[in-house]
């Protein structure tokens, strides 16, 4: 393995300093540091210095829908937005529910090379909510899962939750719940509200989101589990997030970059690449996330990268595909949202991206400070960059992205994981 | 005029009065005994029916047959929403035969306008309903029979419908019909209330250019144009209301219901009816009731809106002497 000396990058935002990477780790972090002995020298000044992000909500489609996404191609997609691990989703085809497909993910995500693959089990067989899957087995299989989803679907019936809850506590795992009562969201194509009412949309309204993450945070409470919520997208979600937190229950809960940037009025346009689950809200549910995310409340950033290929979108917007891809935005969608808004400084991204997914996630070796000792897991951005995202450009296998043409900014210019660069000068290693 | 006609609210105030005006005009052409003007010659239309709707598709087709255009009734029933590809592949299919205009229907709302915007297609799109969004053609028939009776054939033209007081009474979540009667009434100066039970406002509709009320009867006295909605039997077991007896009790229109109006005011209804829950029989078939001129003033209206989007500058009714002139030039 090389030695290689990044110079005068702005550590998570602080003062410029060296940072020598030997092998997989970090050797030293410190001014002036010498370059003898150092295969590379990377100029990193007036660039910030991140642990390498991690994201706790990924769709990697692989297995069963590869002409979306493959593991390779979404972990390439991955490692070009900063990210050295990212939690896979357990709705593929067929359905993460075993230990043998959760094996199967975690083997491909270590033969890509590119990021680290930790798989999401399901937490009912099939995703159908009825009856548990073998959590215990998916845990003890090579690919050591701790995180219980079934993402796409809610866990609605009640008992079951608690039962999932109750159980996963043998193993320090955590259920990840996509809150969604599934009655008060039937046909429901968008933000229930003024626009849905003129747009002619079914509408998702706000308490079905609600009133899923009340009942199980006092779940939570009540089994004395630990419980995340995914996705969360309204200011009423965030004040019972609020309340659960204040009252010591444990829950951890998560926001989307779109939902910190987008809103219910660009589905006017019916363009279905604004179709996603949950739904765009409304410019006050917008700041009450980011406020949320600013004070803890929201403890990180997942992207819910969700792939799609043309045809499933390039249609009217009920036949559509719900989701979006964001791996290659998200940092730069948290960029503008939250740190030019003055919301959080580059040490809270890092917190947001990387330090507190990796806790929620169990995983030991991402998430660390950017000191000697630690596993070289880091990823530089150029953040005075200004540029049109121009999808051609992805490495994700889809292009379903609602930034298409729209300027961010902010660029990763490179990515380590474990000491080898994913990413080198913005362009895949 | 813009390019297609997808929304009521697209129209000003101006391209409504012109199109209702105008389809005064094409409605002359009903009493002659050749009802067939040569305004489209040459030019296709097609009728894209994804959703079945006999009534609507045979106005279009007689409007279209009017004008001389040479029609294609295309009626893809069913599939579309659970294969969405097909709309593109259809649109992408009727331009390559070189069809000058496309009047699509759809279940999904929205369809038009992606239809309109995609980039799929570069003929003008007329929206006869889409979905629970809108369904602007049967907006202005219903708009040019209020403004008929309320203001006067002749008397109207130029005309919006200021000050008169319209009601919209029934399934205001699901229908297009309302929203369509929303926009387009209040573009023409009238003071528009929703009458329904509270399950069947959509969530929003406090923004709209209307009033809302629970209260049949309350509204009654004062409206000048009561039009009932059409109730499909399928919202019974989906809890919009307890029974079909209730709601006909607290929101259906009967002849004691009808007498609390004003004299002058007429009782409308987009049809089909559902006599006896929403509208009893009796008032249906009184003199009141616009229905059936309703239908026949659709025909002059979708004319009215062909001959503008397609028809370029040419006068939309030719007489006699014009036509000479014409000729001699």
């Amino acid at each position: 393995m090389s030695k290689i000396l990044i110079r005068g990058a702005k550590v998570l935002g602080g003062e410029p300093q060296d940072v020598l990477i030997d092998g997989e780790t970090i050797a030293e972090v410190g001014t002036g540091l010498s370059a003898d002995g150092v295969d590379t020298v990377i100029e990193a000044s007036g660039q910030v210095l991140l642990p390498g992000l991690v994201d706790l909500h990924t769709h990697l489609r692989e297995p069963g829908r590869e002409d979306s996404e493959t593991v390779l191609t979404g972990t390439r997609a991955a490692a070009a937005g900063g990210y050295t691990a990212v939690f896979a989703m357990a709705n593929t085809f067929p359905v993460a529910d075993t230990a043998g497909v959760v094996e199967q993910v975690w083997r491909l995500g270590k033969e890509s090379g590119y990021c680290d693959v930790q798989p999401i089990g399901a937490v009912t067989v099939g995703l159908e909510g009825k009856k548990l899957s073998e959590l215990g087995a998916m845990h003890e299989s090579a690919a050591n899962v701790t995180v219980f989803s079934d993402d796409g679907k809610c866990v609605d019936d009640a008992v079951i939750m608690r039962r999932a809850l109750e159980y996963v506590k043998a193993f320090g795992g955590v259920v990840a719940q996509h809150a969604q009562e599934p009655r008060l969201t039937e046909g429901a194509q968008m933000n229930e509200g003024t626009v849905s009412a003129e747009l002619g949309l079914g509408g998702w309204p706000a308490v079905a989101e609600e009133s899923i993450i009340a009942r199980d945070v006092l779940l939570a409470e009540h089994v004395g589990s630990r419980v995340h919520i995914c996705h969360l997208s309204t200011a009423g979600s965030v004040e019972i997030v609020r309340w659960a937190k204040s009252r010591g229950i444990d829950v951890t809960a998560e926001v989307t970059p779109h939902h910190l940037l987008l809103t219910d009025e660009l589905v006017r346009s019916y363009n279905p690449v604004y179709k996603v689950n949950p739904p765009l809200r409304t410019e006050r549910d917008v700041m009450a996330l980011r406020e949320a995310l600013a004070d803890g409340t929201i403890d990180i950033v997942a992207t819910d990268h969700a792939p799609h290929p043309h045809e499933d979108k390039d249609c009217e917007w009920a036949a559509a595909a719900m989701g979006m891809v964001g791996l290659e935005t998200a940092l730069s969608v948290v960029q503008q949202t939250m740190v030019e808004t003055g919301l959080l400084d580059w040490a809270g991204v890092a917190d947001r991206m990387s330090f507190a997914p990796a806790r929620i996630g169990s995983l030991p070796n991402h998430g660390r400070p950017v000191s000697a000792g630690e596993p070289a897991n880091l990823t530089l951005v150029d953040t005075s960059y200004r540029g049109a995202v121009d999808p051609a450009h992805f490495a994700s296998r889809s292009r379903n992205t609602p930034y298409e043409g729209r300027e961010l900014p902010g660029r990763v210019t490179h990515t380590f994981l474990r000491g080898r660069a994913t990413v080198v000068d913005g362009t895949l290693a | 005029m813009k390019r297609h006609l997808i929304s009521a609210a697209d129209l000003t105030r101006d391209d409504a009065v012109l199109i209702l005006d105008t389809a005064e005009e094409m409605a002359r052409v009903a009493d002659r005994p050749i009802k067939k003007l040569p305004t489209l010659r040459g030019r296709t239309i097609c009728n894209l029916f994804f959703e079945d709707s006999t009534r609507t598709r045979i106005s279009f087709e007689a409007a279209e047959k009017r004008l001389s255009a040479d029609v294609i009734n295309f009626a893809a029933k069913g599939s579309s929403v659970s294969k969405g590809e097909s709309l593109k592949d259809t649109a992408q299919t009727l331009e390559a035969m070189g069809v000058d205009a496309v009047v699509i229907r759809h279940s999904a709302s929205g369809a038009p306008y992606r239809l309109a915007t995609s980039g799929w297609i570069d003929a003008p799109v007329i929206n006869a309903g889409d979905g629970t969004h809108q369904h602007p053609t049967q907006a202005l028939l219903d708009a040019f029979t209020m403004r008929r009776r309320l203001v006067g054939r002749d008397a109207g033209l130029g005309k919006g419908l200021d000050g008169r007081r319209i009601t919209l009474v029934g399934d205001v979540l699901h229908s297009r019909v309302a929203r369509s009667n929303v926009d387009l009434l209040h573009t023409l100066g009238a003071e528009v209330t929703l009458v329904a039970p509270p399950t069947l406002v959509p969530v929003g509709v406090e923004t709209w250019p209307c009033e809302v009320s629970y209260s049949l009867d309350e509204v009654l006295p004062k409206s000048d144009a009561v039009m009932m909605l059409r109730v499909q039997r399928e919202r019974m077991n989906a809890a919009f209301f307890p029974t079909e007896r209730e709601y006909s009790r607290r929101y259906g229109l009967d002849s004691a219901r009808m007498a609390k109006m004003p004299e002058h005011a007429l009782v409308m209804h987009p049809g089909p009816m559902v006599r006896g829950m929403e509208i009893t029989a009796e008032v249906a078939d009184s003199d009141r009731c616009t229905v059936v001129e309703q239908v026949a003033n659709g025909v002059s209206v979708r004319m009215a809106v062909l001959y503008l989007l397609l028809g370029g500058s040419e006068p939309a009714v030719t007489t006699p002497a014009a036509a000479r002139t014409e000729e001699n030039k």
